[in-house]
């Protein structure tokens, strides 16, 4: 074991996925020698060289299309967007096609390719560097999005995203990226797609959140098992799509009290797509309405602003304790 | 400081080998079996009966929305005659002649623009990538497909389709600019038929030609009369050796023209005159073909007619084939299968869903 940044999880998965299987290909912009301009990519093109990790001119349609190509033809490529903010101009390859290649081919085409790409704000970025814009792919149907949380997840599910027979759209939070290590395996570790994880058992008040997001939502859990003796329950989702509401009926059928975190804004985003599953198959278990803390249904702002705009541990709290008042 | 003239070292070709009149340049004729020449034949004669009879069909309402490929029959035979089956064919959407050539049936077809997804089953011994309709869009896959036979060092050559409009999309220079940089076995087919919807070459392009994009870019560019196969045929044979050889790719511009509507949904009238359309059914591809066949001695009025005769009981067969078809397609709940390699729990609850619904619809139906 050893203690790793999520940047270096996710290398490592790339680099021992890579050594196993021949048809994994890593491509983008400056994913070659310049290792990813977070570096996630580091080493790589030393070990496999420049045949299996491509450093692609500047263009997004073009890499996510191409990779459609190669990976209907067998191979696995792994595509890096080098911020989700430059991804929209792959999003019509991926809506018209990745998506919907399989079905519209009836099964005999499939598009096992994986798109990472860094999202979220936090850095002190520049514009169209810190959007959270999951919802937009999750509500493809065809596609699979996820995001990670930390080191060790983080190199699991990208393992298994880029097993998956299906396209992959899978967030990295920037924010996360070197916030903090964690002890990773050094043997393989996988992560189904589609399960919610339970981070912290509680009985008090469910807390669902992913991504960065889990951070400030885990801090705001200790907090009010600290202060309030409260014990919340932490869910993780890790994948947005396809959602399993399993865990999060549970918890909530067991709590009556939930909140759901994300960065993203607020109006058509995941804790719309959870609240109405909780509604739908909880509904007489709830014991207060259900709150959200999102971002706001803004521009995200430049950063000199950021830090009101993304749902830090004291809005959560604020949720938290309104809903546990509530009677 | 100088300011001088740069040379370009990729050429733009022209080249006309059969023209309107059907006078041959023996010079450039290229050679081509008996065989391939008589199936060229006969898969334009069907394609042109087939479009005709589609044609029908939309008019009676026998089929929904449909794009005609009259007049661009040759530009598609005498690329795609050049494939192996193991090849790749990323098509547009006005790739008929093509695809029946790799095989595609009939009956696919009709069923396909019935609204049935059953229609776009492709056998599994076919590379062919089902019909793509945002223009353009394709291009990008033939580069990947023709990246990934390069990788694992196959000679595969990918070939994909576009029309005029296609060149202005950005996935347009994207792909071949990729394709040039990565070297890739690719052949871009660009069927210049004059009209995208409504909007003329002219306003398409401020270029000569679209032929000369491929220098930009740097891979060979040629522009041949699309209207004539033995053209078409002979810079394709080029390309797809080029390509197959570790050359790279090509860019090859059919001229040709849409003798059609753009779908059966559109009115041509509205943007073009009668006259155009009138001087380009005298370049009509397969007048010409036909007399050179004559002239080869491969084709007589009674053979043609035999075949056409053949090629039209083989498009009634297939029309009474997929109308037979069609009674027990059709079944709703199959459109949740192939959204993903398994169905996710909330997807399955939606069939289960609608599953009863249509069974209360039938119920109530019972009831009166």
């Amino acid at each position: 074991m050893a203690k790793m940044t999520m940047v270096q999880a996710l290398n490592l998965a790339l680099q021992q996925e890579m050594e196993k299987d021949d048809s994994v290909i890593v491509l983008g912009e400056d994913v070659g020698v310049d290792g990813g301009v977070f570096r996630v990519t580091d080493g790589l093109i030393d070990q496999f060289g420049e045949r299996r990790v491509v450093d692609t001119p500047l263009a997004e349609s073009a890499i996510v299309g191409m990779s459609i190509g190669m990976a209907v033809y067998g191979l696995k490529p792994v595509c890096e967007i080098q911020f989700s903010g430059f991804s929209y101009q792959g999003f019509h390859q991926l809506e018209n096609h990745a998506a919907r290649l399989r079905w519209r081919s009836r099964g005999r085409f499939h598009v096992p390719m994986v798109l990472r790409t860094p999202y979220g704000g936090g850095v002190r970025a520049l514009e169209h560097h810190s959007e959270s814009r999951e919802a937009y792919w999750a509500h493809t149907p065809g596609l699979k999005m996820v995001i990670p949380s930390g080191p060790r997840n983080a190199r699991a599910l990208l393992i298994s995203a880029i097993r998956d027979p299906d396209p992959v759209i899978f967030y990295e939070s920037k924010a996360l990226y070197r916030a903090f290590r964690e002890e990773v395996p050094e043997a393989e570790e996988t992560l189904p797609i589609g399960e919610p994880q339970i981070i912290e058992e509680g009985e008090d008040l469910t807390l669902i959140s992913y991504g960065a997001t889990m951070r400030s939502t885990l801090e705001a859990a200790a907090e009010l098992k600290e202060k309030d003796s409260v014990a919340a329950e932490v869910i993780d989702l890790l994948t947005i799509s396809p959602l399993a509401e399993t865990i999060l009926v549970e918890s909530a059928k067991k709590t009556g009290r939930v909140v759901v975190v994300h960065e993203a804004p607020r109006s058509f985003g995941t804790g719309a797509e959870v609240v109405s599953r909780l509604m739908e198959k909880a509904f007489y278990y709830l014991e207060v309405p259900i709150e959200r803390v999102t971002g706001f249904d803004i521009v995200i702002p430049l950063f000199s602003r950021e830090k009101a705009y993304l749902p830090g541990t004291g809005r959560i709290l604020r949720a938290a304790r309104k809903v546990l008042a509530a009677r | 400081m100088p300011r001088k003239k740069i040379t370009i070292s990729e050429k733009v070709e022209y080249l006309s080998i059969l023209n309107e009149k059907g006078q041959l340049d023996k010079k450039l004729e290229p050679d081509i079996s008996e065989d391939i020449l008589l199936r060229m034949h006969r898969t334009m004669l069907l394609a042109r009966k087939f479009d005709e009879r589609m044609l029908n069909l939309q008019r009676q309402g026998r089929i929904g929305t449909f794009p005609p490929i009259k007049g661009q029959e040759a530009a598609q035979l005498g690329t795609i005659a050049h494939l192996r089956p193991g090849d790749w064919m990323v098509p547009a959407f006005r790739e008929t002649a093509a695809e029946i050539w790799r095989g595609r049936s009939l009956e696919s077809i009709i069923i396909y623009y019935n609204g049935y997804n059953e229609g776009v089953d492709i056998p599994a011994d076919r590379n062919d990538m089902p019909i793509s309709v945002p223009v353009g869009s394709q291009i990008l896959h033939a580069v990947g497909l023709g990246w990934a036979a390069k990788y694992r060092k196959k000679d595969d050559v990918a070939m994909t389709f576009f029309g005029d409009g296609a060149t202005s999309q950005g996935d347009f220079h994207e792909g071949l600019n990729f394709a040039a940089v990565f070297q890739v076995p690719v052949v871009f087919v660009c069927q210049n038929n004059h009209w995208a919807i409504s909007i003329p070459l002219s306003k398409q392009t401020r270029s000569k030609t679209l032929a000369q994009k491929a220098a930009a870019y740097g891979m060979p560019g040629i522009q041949v009369d699309g209207n004539d196969i033995l053209s078409v045929y002979a810079a394709a044979q080029e390309a797809v050796a080029r390509a197959r050889s570790g050359g790279g790719p090509t860019l090859i511009e059919c001229v040709t023209y849409r003798l059609m509507m753009h779908t059966t949904a559109d009115d041509p009238k509205r943007y073009r005159t009668d006259d155009e359309v009138e001087q380009w059914s005298k370049r009509d591809p397969l007048i010409r073909f036909e007399k050179y066949l004559e002239e080869k001695g491969l084709l007589s009025e009674k053979k043609r007619n035999q075949v056409e005769s053949e090629v039209l009981e083989a498009i009634q067969a297939a029309i009474d084939g997929a109308e037979r078809q069609m009674e027990t397609l059709g079944d709703p709940l199959e459109m949740f299968d192939h959204a993903y390699a398994d169905i996710p729990s909330y997807l399955n609850e939606q069939k289960t869903d609608l599953a009863s619904e249509l069974s209360a619809i039938d119920e109530e139906g019972k009831n009166g």
